[in-house]
């Protein structure tokens, strides 16, 4: 048997620590400090960080690219053979991203219409073009706002879901579990996910589209006195079916963005409950920054072809 | 027992593991592992906190790629055997059960069987029943969801589900940690039960004495990056001073409760 180390027995009167210290006023010779971290010096600290940050932003885009690749691929494979397609977890997601984000983004939308609306006026009146208004709104939401905006909400509301629910997966092995089940995760997890948002954020659009001429029109008839049937020919006169479709083919592609930004921060959380918030704050950040970035190519593309 | 000294002595090895090494950037997990499962043996895997039993395990189930070495089952190396087979051919109990939590646990157990094989529902229905006993659960919790169970049940029941397309090869990683001594005793005798009635091969890692001292046959212990197999009889006099702590310490169970090997 391996000897235990005997206890020591000591027949001073038990005086603690402390005391001991506050009444000798000072600290016994056997008493070890803690070592002390090596200071480094600031200059250095400042390179090393930058060093780091940059290391780990070529990294991830490394890790974008190739899981934009696994992603397209895995949807691409999912789409041309049916059966791999997990059509009720598609549908669980459309119900979450779609249906429950409804009032949401209808509110926003009358929102962003009012705002927009109110400064037109505004800027528009000193030079007697206050009429004008109504096209700007209609333009503006339709073109660009209500895609822009129901993209940052679905960012918010979904891509931080997908990053959660996968990472605690991840943290409970459950992600090890269907891979060792001979199943996998991008599959059973971020396709459906994927083409979840995909059919969801135009749907989305569109209605943010209709809500933001409805707010429009109601801000329309209280501060220029046009009434709503007034209202329908100037939109009708000031927008074009393209101006629709514009802010509708945006939508797919910004949730392919959020969605697989969303399954990919989720898939890289590891370990601690610590990391499950982390990554999920990234999806979110890196999902509208991504999505306003395109949008503004777009803007610049859709200029150059005349649209 | 009889039969199970005589597994401990016969059978091919079903599962071997050569020359792995596993490293975390400069720290060193793994430093050469090599050692050989045997066909229808109960093998314990015990080491100290950190010392790599858990990815000693995703390496030989294939979830993870070891820096260097390979891992042989049935004498293929392990990533190449496709999803199909390598879910009829291998079970993993995980640490927390790992059940996915928005199925129940009827549902989890028929998952598996649901994406590799062609059975119809009601034959599906069946089977889930059928292991789901097998692991010593109550067919009513089926309908339950992993939530609302207790931690012995999440272990059963993920148990019942690794059990799903018997697998010839069962990992399991703690069975029985967090649990109470009875449940745990529940454990033990499961696995020895299902060991001798289905012939699985049980590869577990455990802290658990008396896992190791009642259920396996033989036992490795990560020391120092390297790994040393041998039955319990010969680790009791090895002079390793970690096995000699672990196998003699305070914890150990007495020597004489156990008859094995003998």
């Amino acid at each position: 048997m391996a000897q235990a180390p005997p206890i020591p027995t000591s027949t001073e009167p038990k005086q603690s620590l402390t005391e001991r210290i506050r009444s000798e006023n000072k600290i016994p010779d056997d008493l070890k400090s803690l070592p002390k971290p090596k200071p480094v010096p600031r200059g250095r600290e400042v390179v090393t960080l930058l060093g780091k940050n940059a290391h780990e932003a070529w990294v991830d885009s490394l890790d974008i690219v190739t899981f934009v690749g696994r992603a397209a691929n895995a949807t691409f494979f999912a789409i041309v053979r049916p059966r791999y397609l997990k059509l009720a977890a598609i549908s669980r997601q459309v119900a979450d991203t779609g249906i429950n984000a409804l009032p949401i983004v209808g509110l926003l939308a009358v929102m962003i219409a009012i705002v927009i609306a109110y400064q037109g006026v505004v800027q528009l009146r000193p030079y007697g073009g206050e009429d004008l208004t109504v096209n700007l709104v209609s333009v503006s939401v339709l073109r660009e706002m209500a895609v822009l905006i129901t993209a940052i909400i679905v960012a918010g509301r979904s891509g931080s879901a997908f990053a959660a629910e996968i990472g605690v997966m991840k943290v409970r092995e459950e992600v090890d579990a269907l891979k060792v089940m001979g199943l996998d995760p991008m599959e059973m997890l971020v396709v459906p996910r994927i083409i979840g948002l995909v059919i969801t954020l135009p749907l989305l659009t569109f209605f943010a589209d209709v809500m933001g001429l409805i707010g429009g029109a109601a801000i329309s008839q209280f501060l220029l006195h046009i009434s709503p049937s007034q209202y329908i020919d100037r939109v009708h006169q000031a927008v074009d079916v393209k101006d629709l479709l514009v802010g509708l083919v945006k939508a797919p592609v910004f949730a392919f963005i959020i969605a697989m930004i969303g399954c990919m921060h989720g898939l890289r959380v590891s370990g601690s409950a610590e990391s499950v918030g982390r990554e999920t704050t990234r999806a979110v950040v890196k999902a509208i920054f991504i999505v306003i970035s395109l949008d503004a190519l777009f803007s610049i593309f859709f200029e150059k072809v005349g649209w | 027992m009889k039969a199970k000294a005589q597994a401990s002595t016969k059978g091919e090895p079903i599962l071997s593991a050569r020359g792995i090494v596993n490293a975390f950037g400069k720290q060193k997990v793994h430093d050469g592992i090599d050692f050989e499962v045997r066909r229808g043996e109960i093998i314990g895997i015990a080491g100290g906190s950190g010392s790599g039993k858990t990815v000693l395990l995703k390496t030989l189930t294939g979830l993870h790629t070891p820096n260097k070495g390979k891992v042989l089952v049935e004498g293929k190396p392990v990533e190449s055997i496709d999803d199909a087979q390598k879910a009829a051919l291998i079970g993993v109990l995980f640490q927390q059960g790992a059940l996915f939590s928005s199925l129940s646990v009827a549902q989890n157990v028929m998952l598996p069987m649901r994406l590799h094989t062609d059975l119809e529902d009601e034959e599906q229905e069946k089977l889930a029943a059928m292991k789901l006993a097998l692991a010593g659960l109550e067919t009513d919790t089926g309908i339950k969801f992993p939530g609302e169970l207790s931690g012995g049940m999440v272990k059963r029941a993920a148990l019942a589900r690794a059990l799903a397309l018997d697998p010839r090869i069962l990992f399991l990683d703690e069975p029985t940690s967090g649990l109470d001594p009875i449940t745990a005793g529940g454990i033990d005798e499961l696995i020895l039960k299902l060991n001798q009635d289905l012939g699985v091969t049980f590869i577990l890692i455990t802290h658990d004495l008396n896992t190791l001292f009642t259920v396996c046959d033989r036992v490795a212990i990560l020391v120092d990056h390297k790994i040393t197999v041998d039955t319990l009889d010969n680790l009791m006099r090895s002079n390793q001073p970690w096995i000699h702590d672990l196998l003699h310490g305070p914890r150990a169970p007495n020597k004489k409760g156990h008859s094995h090997g003998s």
